[in-house]
């Protein structure tokens, strides 16, 4: 196996473990948000308002480590550092 | 397939080069100033007025609404910086469906710009609100141990901002790029209205979360002086 191709295998097979592993988190955690978020305008329909506005900023806030790890599954496919190395060496 | 309009480049002006996120990014600013000013020439002050009147006013109070409904204060002075993050990144999202358009959010270089704008925001209307010396006080609040963390997470949540965005669009256009070559028929244009309602919530979270760090930078005197009076009383 050459280092460009065990390179390859390397970061496709991360890539997606990033993707399936670090979507778990996120997932449940805004799974759980808006449960309650629907459950408290269920019981206060008048603080709708306040109750979607501060769940969009909660739901921003959990999905930004989902998206770290979208970013870092895209750099190790798309634009991985160790290709340079690999083509020089 | 491109991950980003960076890697479009048009020509070379001097040491800059003209990329698409650079002229998507002139587009919609002239789009944007130049609606704005052909509404603007004929504005009635009651009454019958233009539908462009209607809308754009419609927008403003939203805008107005939300930021006093988040900052619990007057919002006349935040109204033209969030606004205008608010109306540009929506734009930009919403136009990302007509052919040809490269959003300029998907660039990470335009997103990063943003949030650097927000960055800078904080410290300055803290500032105006509350003088230097009381702003920097702010970050000793409650005690001067938590002041590293303070810092670090002015600087992550700058960071994030900008990743958000970035990454949201940046996987709409790629998502619908994938599916043309794997379904053309008819699956990408219902993945495009996805996107459409993603762009929206996505600029509606960057100018609340803008909104929201800005008030943290400015609601400490007010929350000190409400703690203070609690103390008097009791």
């Amino acid at each position: 196996m050459t280092d460009a191709s065990l390179i390859a295998t390397a970061s496709i097979l991360i890539a997606g473990f990033t993707m399936a592993i670090g979507s778990i988190g996120p997932a449940l955690g805004q799974a759980r948000a808006l449960a309650q978020a629907l459950q408290s305008i269920a019981q206060q329909p008048d603080e709708a308002n306040t109750l979607t506005r501060t769940l969009f900023v909660g739901l921003a806030m959990v999905e930004s480590t989902a998206i770290y790890c979208f970013v870092v599954a895209l750099i190790l496919i798309f634009a991985n550092p160790f290709w340079d190395a690999a083509a020089a060496g | 397939m491109n991950l980003s309009p960076d890697t479009i480049v048009y020509g070379q002006l001097g040491p800059f080069q003209i990329n698409a996120t650079l002229v998507f990014s002139w587009v919609l600013m002239a789009l944007l100033a130049g609606a704005s000013f052909v509404v603007t020439r004929r504005i009635e002050p009651g009454g019958r007025m233009a539908p462009g009147q209607n809308a754009l006013e419609a927008l403003v109070v939203f805008v107005l609404d939300q930021i006093r409904d988040v900052t619990q204060q007057d919002p006349e002075p935040y109204l033209p910086f969030v606004g205008t993050l608010f109306l540009f990144i929506v734009t930009s999202n919403v136009l990302g469906v007509v052919p040809g358009f490269e959003p300029p959010t998907g660039s990470l270089t335009t997103t990063a710009a943003l949030a650097i704008c927000v960055f800078l925001a904080v410290p300055a209307f803290g500032i105006a609100r509350e003088g230097l010396l009381g702003y920097l006080r702010g970050y000793l609040q409650p005690t001067p141990f938590m002041l590293p963390f303070t810092i670090l997470g002015e600087l992550s949540r700058t960071l994030a901002l900008a990743v958000r965005l970035f990454g949201n669009i940046m996987s709409g256009t790629v998502i619908v790029a994938i599916l043309l070559s794997v379904a053309p028929l008819f699956f990408p244009v219902v993945m495009q209205a996805f996107n459409l309602l993603i762009g929206v919530i996505q600029a509606y979270i960057f100018a609340i979360l803008a909104i929201v760090y800005i008030a943290s930078g400015t609601t400490r005197q007010a929350q000190r002086d409400a703690r203070n009076g609690e103390g008097g009383s009791e």
